[in-house]
C-alpha cells in the first residue's frame, strides 16, 4: 500500500528493509533528512546510527562496518561527498560493499542548497583516486529513492563494490506516494568479512599492494568485474521513444520535467520521446543506441554545464547531432522552457 | 633489548611464516632497533595471555606498521591514513563481541587523524588504541611529526622544529585524558627493560579492558626510529630517555573504570512497526478515472504560517482519493529568511514535473507571495489571498483573486495558528478539488489532542463559510 513519504526518508525505510543495520553520517542540506531518519529508525530495529565527526570519519566507519560484513550506508551532498572520496576509493580497492547516497546540490565550493547535477563526473567517472568504478543509480521519484536504494545494496553485495544513489535536492525533498514491501530482504553470506570470530580470523581487508605485479593483477581483477557488470547491470527507461523524431535525454528530476515536455510537445505535433538512464554507471549505452535509432536529433538536458552529455556523445559516436541544454546554480528548467528549446532546435535544424 | 625481528620462539598470535617476501619468511620489514617490532610482540603476548586470538581484529594504519597483517594471525583490516579509530568504530559496532585494536603512528593519529581519535575517545568507543609515538614520520622518510620535539631536525624541519612556526609537540595522552569517556590512558616507553615491562602491562591492561567491554583505552608508546633519527639502535634507546621522556612524561593519565555504562538503549521493535508501514492502512491508486489534467497548486507565505503543512494535507488527501500526488517544498536557509512555499500536484495520471510554474491554484498567505507569484497564474486559474482586498497598488493579473482574510478569521475563532486550515476550507469550497470529508480525516490525524482536532474543524468550517456566504461572482 502507498504512503506519502519524502524521498530522503524513503531511502532509510528502504535501506532497513534491505537489511541495512548501520548508518554513519554527518548533516548537510539537502541530505540531512536521511541522517535524521536513520537516527530515528535504525536504533529501533537494533541497528547502529552514529553521527560522525565528519564525512571523512563517516565513510571510514562505513568501511569498518562493511569489512565486518554488515550492510551499511551513509548519505551526504556536494562538499561532504568530496570529503568521502578517499574513503570510497579505499572501499572499492578493498572490495567492500556499501551504499552512499548523494543528494546533489549546487557547486562548486559551498555552492548552494538547490538541486544540481554537477556531481556526475565525481560519482560516475571516479572522484577518488585509482582505477575503480561506483555503481551509480539515479532516482527520479520518492518511490525510486526507495527502490534504487534496495537495488544499490544488491549490486554492492553482488559485486563487492560501493554503490551510489545519485539523487538531487528535489527528488530528496519531495513527498510522493511510496510503496514499501514490509518483507525484508536478506544480505548474502559474506565469508570474506572480518568479524572477530575463529572462522574469519584468517581474513584480510586491504587495498595495499606494494608490488606492481600484485597490484596490477588486483586492478585487472577489479576491471574484469566492472566489465561483466557493464554487460548486465545497465538500466534505463523510455517514454514515447518509439518513432520519435527528437529524443530528449535526462536523469533524476530533469527526466520528470522532460516527460512533461514530451507530453506538451506531442500536443504541438512534435514527435518527441524521452530516454532516461536509471544507472549512470554502467551507462545504458546499448539501450540508448536502440532508442535513438530513427531519430533526427537528440537533446541532453542536465542541471550542469555538460557532464552526462559526454557519455551520450561517446555512445552515439557522431551518428546523430547531440544538442545540450543545461541550467546550473540550482535553477531547474520549467516544462515550457524545455518545449521552447526543442522547438527552437528543430527550427534551426530544418533551416 | 629485542631488536624487533621476530624470533622462532614467537607467540602463536604471529604467523609461523610471513609471506610478505619469499626470501624473508621469518623477518619483519622493520629496521633494526625499530620500536614497532617490540610493540608488536607486546600486543601478541597480551592477546595470547588473554586467550582472545579468535575474537581480535587488528586495524593497521598507514605508516611503517601498515603491514601488520603480514605478521598478526588475527582478523586484519587495513585502514586509510589517520582513520583507524573510525574504521575500528565501524567494526566494533557491527560485532560487539569482537575485540578491536587500532594500531597507529603519530602522524597517523596525531596529525591527519586527530579528529577521529578525539571523537572515538570522546564517544568511549570500546577499542584499544596502541599509539606509537616515535616523534617522526618513519614510512615517508623522516618528516616532522606533530610529536617532534622543538629543535629536533626532520626532513621538513631542516633547522629543527621551530616553536615560532611549527608550534610545540602535541601531548596526546594528556589531551585525551581531559575527556570524560576514556577509561584508561597511559604513556610508556620502550627504552629499557624496566619500561618495556611497564609497557607490557599497559598493553595487556588495554586489551583486558576490552574483554570486559569496559570502554576506550589508549597506550601511548615512546618508540625508537633509529633510521630517521639517524642513530644506532643503542643510541636511539638513549635518545628516548634523554630527549623524549622529558617532553612526554611517563604516567597513567586516566584509570577511571568506575564510569558506569549508561542504560539509555532504545527499545527495539519489529521492522514494519518501527518504520510505520504496517500500523495504518496505506492507500491504493484508483486507476485513471477523472480529468487527465494535473492540478498544480502553489502555496506560499511566511515561515510559521503552516504553508508546507497545508500542501502536505492536500497531497495526503489526494493520495487517499487514489490520485497521483507530489509535494515539493522550499527548504534550507531560504526558509530562514522567513518565506516558505510548496508545489502540490494532484493528478489522475503519472506526474511529470512536480514543479508548478503556472499554478492552477495559488494560495498566497501574504502580500509578498501574492506579488511574487500572481502573474504566473493563468487566466483560468484561481488565487486565494489572505486578506480583505488585494493591496491598493496591486497590478491587475489574469487570474481572479478570491480574498479570504484567513489570519483574521483564525484569530477571531480562537485558532490563531490555524489560518492555513481556514484557507484550506475556503479552497475546498471554492474549487471542489478534494472532498471535504477526506481532508477532515487527514486533518484529524495530523494533530494529537482532541482540542486541536476541534479547532481545525472550526477553522475548516469558517473558511468554507467565507466562500459560501460570498456574493455570487
Ligand atoms: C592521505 C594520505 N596522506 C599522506 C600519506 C603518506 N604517508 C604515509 S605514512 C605517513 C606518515 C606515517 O607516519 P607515522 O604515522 O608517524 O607512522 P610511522 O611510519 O612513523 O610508524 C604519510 C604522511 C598517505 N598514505 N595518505
Ligand atoms: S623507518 Fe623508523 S619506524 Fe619505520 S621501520 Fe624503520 S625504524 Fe621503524
Amino acid at each position: 500500500m502507498l504512503h506519502l513519504c519524502k524521498g530522503n526518508v524513503a531511502v532509510v525505510k528502504a535501506a532497513v528493509l534491505a537489511g541495512c543495520r548501520a548508518f554513519y553520517g554527518y548533516p548537510i542540506t539537502p541530505a540531512s533528512e536521511i541522517t535524521e531518519a536513520a537516527a530515528l529508525y535504525l536504533p529501533q530495529v537494533g541497528g547502529t546510527f552514529l553521527q560522525a565527526e565528519s564525512e571523512i570519519a563517516a565513510i571510514n566507519m562505513v568501511y569498518g562496518a562493511a569489512a565486518a560484513g554488515q550492510r551499511v550506508m551513509t548519505a551526504s551532498s556536494g562538499p561532504g561527498i568530496s570529503l568521502m572520496q578517499e574513503g570510497i576509493s579505499y572501499c572499492a580497492g578493498a572490495e567492500l560493499p556499501c551504499v552512499i547516497v548523494d543528494v546533489a546540490r549546487g557547486g562548486p565550493g559551498l555552492g548552494n542548497l538547490a538541486p544540481e547535477q554537477g556531481d556526475y563526473f565525481a560519482m560516475v567517472k571516479g572522484g577518488g583516486h585509482g582505477n575503480y568504478r561506483n555503481f551509480v543509480l539515479a532516482p527520479a521519484s520518492a518511490q525510486e529513492m526507495a527502490d534504487l536504494t534496495i537495488l544499490a545494496f544488491t549490486l554492492a553485495d553482488r559485486y563487492r563494490n560501493p554503490a551510489v544513489v545519485l539523487a538531487d535536492a528535489f527528488v530528496g525533498q519531495m513527498m510522493e506516494p511510496v510503496r514499501l514491501d514490509p518483507r525484508e530482504t536478506a544480505a548474502p553470506e559474506k565469508s570474506w568479512a572480518v568479524r572477530g570470530t575463529a572462522d574469519t580470523r584468517r581474513n584480510l581487508v586491504n587495498s595495499f599492494y606494494l608490488d606492481p605485479d600484485q597490484l596490477e593483477a588486483r586492478v585487472r581483477r577489479l576491471d574484469a568485474k566492472y566489465r561483466s557488470a557493464e554487460m548486465v547491470e545497465a538500466r534505463s527507461e523510455t517514454y514515447q521513444a518509439a518513432g520519435a523524431e527528437i529524443l530528449l535525454i535526462g536523469y533524476g528530476i530533469v527526466a520528470r520535467v522532460l516527460r512533461s515536455a514530451v507530453e506538451q510537445l506531442r500536443t504541438l505535433g512534435v514527435r518527441a520521446g524521452l530516454f532516461r538512464p536509471i544507472t549512470l554507471w554502467p551507462y545504458p549505452s546499448a539501450a540508448l543506441r536502440q532508442a535513438a535509432r530513427g531519430c533526427h536529433l537528440v537533446m541532453v538536458v542536465e542541471l550542469s554545464t555538460g557532464q552526462m552529455v559526454e557519455d551520450v556523445r561517446l555512445t552515439l559516436n557522431g551518428t546523430l547531432p547531440v544538442e545540450f541544454y543545461g541550467r546550473v546554480g540550482g535553477n531547474v528548467p520549467t516544462t515550457e522552457e524545455i518545449v521552447d528549446q526543442v522547438v527552437r532546435c528543430l527550427a534551426a535544424a530544418t533551416v | 633489548m629485542p631488536d624487533g625481528r621476530a624470533s622462532h620462539a614467537k607467540s602463536p598470535v604471529f604467523y609461523e611464516w610471513y609471506d610478505r617476501k619469499p626470501d624473508m619468511k621469518h623477518q619483519t620489514h622493520y629496521c633494526p632497533g625499530c620500536g614497532h617490532g617490540v610493540a608488536h610482540k607486546l600486543v601478541a603476548e597480551a592477546v595470547t595471555d588473554l586467550g582472545i586470538q579468535d575474537q581480535t581484529i587488528f586495524v593497521s594504519s598507514v605508516g611503517c606498521s601498515v603491514f601488520g597483517y603480514y605478521y598478526f594471525d588475527l582478523g586484519n583490516v587495513q585502514a586509510a591514513h589517520g582513520r583507524g579509530p573510525a574504521v575500528a568504530t565501524g567494526l566494533r559496532r557491527a560485532n560487539p563481541d569482537s575485540i578491536v585494536i587500532a594500531y597507529q603512528g603519530d602522524g597517523d593519529l596525531a596529525a591527519i587523524g586527530m579528529a577521529e581519535i578525539i571523537h572515538a575517545a570522546n564517544r568511549g568507543e570500546k577499542i584499544a588504541v596502541i599509539f606509537i609515538n616515535n616523534a617522526t614520520y618513519g614510512m615517508t622518510g623522516g618528516q616532522m611529526a606533530p610529536t617532534t620535539p622543538v629543535g629536533q631536525v626532520a626532513t621538513t624541519a631542516p633547522w629543527g622544529r621551530r616553536a615560532s612556526t611549527d608550534g610545540h609537540p602535541i601531548h596526546v595522552a594528556e589531551l585525551l585524558a581531559t575527556l570524560q569517556a576514556p577509561v584508561y590512558i597511559e604513556r610508556v616507553a620502550l627504552n629499557d627493560n624496566r619500561n618495556v615491562m611497564r609497557a607490557r602491562k599497559a598493553v595487556r591492561k588495554a586489551l583486558e579492558i576490552q574483554t570486559r567491554q569496559a570502554g576506550f583505552a589508549l597506550v601511548e608508546i615512546l618508540s625508537a626510529c633509529p633510521t630517521t633519527w639517524k642513530l644506532t639502535p643503542p643510541d636511539a634507546q638513549a635518545f628516548i630517555a634523554e630527549a623524549l621522556v622529558p617532553v612526554f612524561p611517563l604516567r597513567v593519565f586516566k584509570d577511571a573504570e568506575t564510569t558506569a555504562p549508561g542504560d539509555d538503549a532504545v527499545p527495539v521493535r519489529p521492522v514494519a512497526e518501527a518504520l510505520d508501514i504496517a500500523a495504518e492502512p496505506g492507500w491504493a491508486r484508483k486507476g485513471r478515472a477523472g480529468s487527465p489534467r494535473t492540478l498544480g497548486i502553489k502555496v506560499a507565505g511566511f515561515g510559521g504560517q503552516g504553508v508546507l503543512l497545508l500542501g502536505q494535507i492536500l497531497a495526503e488527501a489526494g493520495l487517499r482519493e487514489g490520485m497521483e500526488v507530489s509535494w515539493l517544498p522550499s527548504y534550507g536557509p531560504e526558509m530562514r529568511s522567513g518565506s516558505a512555499h510548496c508545489h502540490v500536484c494532484l493528478a489522475h495520471d503519472c506526474i511529470g514535473s512536480p514543479l508548478v510554474s503556472h499554478p492552477d491554484i495559488l494560495i498566497a498567505m501574504n502580500n509578498t507571495s501574492l506579488r511574487k507569484f500572481a502573474a504566473s497564474v493563468p487566466a483560468a486559474g484561481t488565487i486565494l489571498y489572505n486578506g480583505h482586498t488585494p493591496p491598493a497598488d496591486f497590478p491587475a493579473c489574469e487570474a481572479g483573486i478570491v480574498c479570504v482574510p484567513a489570519s483574521e478569521i483564525a484569530d477571531r475563532i480562537g485558532a490563531a495558528k490555524a489560518a492555513n486550515v481556514v484557507m484550506l476550507g475556503a479552497l475546498l469550497a471554492e474549487t471542489g478539488c478534494l472532498p471535504e470529508d477526506t481532508v477532515t480525516a487527514v486533518l484529524d490525524r495530523a494533530v494529537k489532542s482532541p482540542e486541536l482536532v476541534a479547532m481545525n474543524r472550526r477553522a475548516l468550517e469558517a473558511g468554507r463559510c467565507v466562500i459560501a456566504s460570498a456574493p455570487p461572482r
